[in-house]
């Protein structure tokens, strides 16, 4: 079968793939991420948050676009920076603060961390902290629904760095080869850690590098939730209709560092500043819904709803005690 | 002058094979290079060239004969053949060395043995069948259950562990692979943290090193990384070990390796009993086990039970011969190594009790130390190296167990601390033999 996988879409400003209440759940959904990781890397400035700690601000409307294309059932499953997605699939703010400074009322009793958080009920899988690991496992989501002949499909997202990973192709391989529901994402903010893509993939288009294996993609900007809905709707429908994986390069960016103790010398502050004030899903987001008759009224009563909800997450996290000792010693196994 | 022609040794392994058919018949000539003959060995049916020349003047050996040893003389060319080589030798691979041991059926029950849970009737099968029948049983018994690696379906298993079992359940459950051992074991383990439950062979455990990142990282922290709500209920399984003369890659045991992580259960089957008991029991488990196999005892043959509720617990180790003055600790085919020195080292008036570990973690600390404080005396021996070995688990757990009960150090019998060479001399010298173990077992007195 031959690929053809489109080209790089430019930003679709007016694209129509979501109503204005649909936006509107969106543009809360992003501000949630963006507001709760605010507060993530404050608590963090305070010493309550401790080791790795990498936030998604910037990159909120990949996620959010994407959740907009699932449904009940369906897996996601992620790589470190997972704070968002996580939010994304409707777990618990309070859950997964309170995971961060290491609470028993984290979603792992405080044994997982930042980068280890799962929840069967609402299909989130991890969480994951060895670089593309996550991508062989999401294929493993995808190959469950293969094999139970469901139609869910796993959304399995990697960033740009895990993209040079061997196990990726072992997976894009495996999936296509067996015609597994697997939409693979990548998140390319254009930095593993320090290395820019350019200095560290020679591929210098992302979304073709399931060619060789027959995969169809997408390149999408990252940056609009009404794009990145958009393609994710027909890349969810084509693994739906059996017709196997599904490959979208989302162009995103993240404003802060790869992880808290990111010195930022690999890029200038002029390059962040220009990506906020030019690029931002928020304010994309928000002037769309302005001109779709939402009144700044409404907007800011969201914003409060949802720095109250913030907020309420950054307190549990504080008051949850932390995991009895006896913990240590549970989950290792399971008995019996 | 008749030349002999041998049944030739065609897989490392190979000791002996079925004489499936004769391509040739009394009165044909034969050329060199003709098939003779199609021989099943442990792993394949193989055709068989003829290397000299001449008329067939004798078949020996029917078609349809079973257990042909290596090196029988199974036909004659008549000597006419003047131009022929001086008979250089057997057929193909026959510069093969005799293997380690022969396939002979092994009696379990030594007068003093103690008695397991009687299962009722027993047959004698292989190993190889033993593992397959606790593979069929529990996939018949639970839809959930999938076999998947390189060869396991169409080609029938690379040793035959899987044979038939693509023709019983169908593609969707027995899944060839491609060679990406990295890629296909993270995807059964996320298929484990869906609910799936996967047995994934590894054709060797040496090729098991490209997935260990998924096998530690994946399955066996996320329990207690997700707090207990999402584990992997999966079987890694396949030969481990020492096979014979296939060089440093081929050849290491990974028991300590995956012996020292938590989140793992690590089991080590010896007798076929061993493989289908320990076999449902891993797959039963709601947690990752690994299941190390050893390639030269999936064809040795012992007593079985037959009934259909056979099964054997996780974390039980068995004794194999009861003895009082010394305590002798193996696992895999190292058991055999230990019974030997066992016999051994009766006739020279010692009497050696021989535990065989079947699970290495959980380590069966109860039973060991039952063991040792009525001997007083400990050794252990395993195929893997010496350092961070089994065997310091063993003696460390004895020391911790036992101090006061020792009459003397407890010794380790292990591989040699290299990686394992090729000459037939050199290998067999990096192995433990069972001389090796009486030798380390006539020190403590």
């Amino acid at each position: 079968m031959a690929a053809s996988p489109e080209r790089s879409r430019k930003p679709r400003k007016n694209a129509e793939s979501m109503d204005r209440d649909e936006l509107l759940a969106a543009y809360g959904n992003m501000l949630l991420i963006r507001r709760f990781e605010e507060k993530a890397g404050q608590l963090y400035g305070m010493g309550l948050i401790a080791g790795f700690c990498h936030l998604y601000i910037g990159q909120e409307a990949v996620v959010v676009g994407m959740q907009h294309c699932i449904g009940e059932g369906d897996e996601v499953i992620t790589s470190y920076r997972d704070h968002g997605h996580m939010l994304a699939c409707g777990m618990d703010p309070k859950g997964v603060m309170a995971e961060l400074t290491g609470r028993i009322g984290g979603y792992s009793k405080g044994k997982g961390g930042s980068m280890h958080m799962f929840s069967k009920e609402k299909g989130f899988f991890g969480g994951h902290g060895i670089v593309g690991a996550q991508v062989s496992l999401g294929t493993g989501l995808g190959f469950s629904n293969w094999y139970r002949e469901n139609d869910r499909v796993s959304l399995t997202y990697f960033g740009e760095g895990a993209a040079n990973q061997g196990q990726v192709y072992e997976s894009f391989n495996l999936a296509n080869l067996l015609k597994l529901p697997v939409v693979f994402v990548i998140e390319n903010n254009h930095y593993a850690m320090g290395t820019s893509v350019e200095r560290a993939s020679a591929s210098r288009d992302l979304s073709l590098n399931g060619v060789p294996w027959g995969m169809p993609s997408l390149s999408v900007d990252g940056m609009d939730v009404l794009a990145v809905k958009e393609a994710g709707a027909e890349a969810v429908a084509h693994c739906r209709a059996g017709k196997g994986p599904f490959l979208l390069e989302m162009k995103t960016y993240r404003y802060r560092g790869h992880s808290m103790s990111d010195p930022a010398k690999y890029r200038t502050r002029e390059e962040v500043q220009r990506m906020r004030a030019e690029h931002d899903c928020l304010d994309a987001a928000k002037a769309k819904l302005l001109t779709l008759g939402i009144t700044e009224a409404e907007l800011k009563k969201l914003d409060d709803d949802v720095k109250v909800r913030v907020q309420e997450a950054a307190d549990f996290s504080q008051t949850s005690p932390e995991p009895n000792p006896s913990e240590l010693y549970t989950d290792v196994l399971v008995e019996g | 002058m008749p030349i002999d022609i041998l049944m030739p040794a065609l897989s490392p392994t190979m000791t002996e094979g079925k004489l499936a058919k004769w391509l040739k018949q009394p009165g044909d000539e034969v050329k060199s290079g003709d098939v003779i003959a199609e021989i099943e060995t442990d792993k394949a049916t193989m055709e068989v060239e003829a290397v000299d020349e001449g008329k067939l003047s004798e078949i020996l050996v029917p078609e349809g004969t079973e257990g042909v040893a290596v090196n029988t003389v199974i036909a004659r060319l008549a000597g006419d053949g003047a131009a022929a080589a001086p008979a250089p030798a057997p057929a193909p691979v026959a510069a093969a060395p005799a293997p380690v041991a022969a396939p002979k059926a092994h009696v379990p029950a030594t007068p003093q043995e103690p008695v397991e849970k009687d299962w009722g009737p027993t047959k004698p099968m292989t190993v190889r069948e033993a593992l397959r029948e606790g593979m069929s049983l529990e996939m018949r018994a639970d839809k959930d259950v999938f076999l998947m690696g390189e060869e396991v379906a169409q080609y029938q298993g690379a040793y035959k562990i899987s044979q038939g079992m693509l023709d019983e359940f169908g593609p969707k459950r027995v899944i060839d692979t491609p060679i990406t051992e990295h890629g296909f074991t993270g995807l059964a383990v996320g298929a484990a943290m869906n609910g799936l439950k996967p047995i994934v062979e590894f054709m060797t455990f040496n090729f098991a090193m490209q997935a260990i990142d998924h096998i530690i990282n994946s399955a066996a922290k996320t329990l207690y990384m997700s707090g207990g709500q999402m584990g992997a209920q999966i079987v890694f399984r396949g030969p481990n070990g020492a096979a014979a003369r296939v060089g440093a890659q081929h050849s290491q045991c990974y028991a300590s390796w995956y012996a020292h992580c938590p989140g793992l259960k690590v089991v080590a089957p010896w007798s076929a009993a061993d493989a289908k008991g320990l076999m449902r029991a891993a797959i039963r488990d709601p947690n990752p086990v690994i299941f190390l196999e050893n390639e030269i005892l999936y064809g040795h043959t012992f007593e079985c039970p037959t009934s259909d509720d056979f099964i054997l617990p996780i974390g039980k180790a068995k004794i194999e011969r009861a003895g009082t003055d010394v305590t002798i600790i193996a696992f895999s085919i190292m058991v055999d190594t230990a019974l030997k020195a066992a016999e051994a080292l009766a006739e020279q008036g010692i009497s050696a009790e021989v535990i065989n570990l079947r699970t290495i973690r959980p380590l069966d600390i109860e039973t060991i130390a039952a063991s040792v404080k009525k001997t007083s005396r400990v050794v252990s021996v395993e195929e893997g190296w010496p350092f961070a070995g089994i065997g310091s688990e063993i003696i460390a757990t004895v020391v911790e167990n036992c101090f006061d009960w020792l009459d003397a150090p407890p010794v380790r019998v292990a591989g040699v601390d290299v990686p394992m060479p090729y000459a037939a001399n050199l290998e067999k010298l990096a192995l433990p033999q069972p001389n090796w173990v009486v030798e380390a077992v006539k020190k403590l007195f």
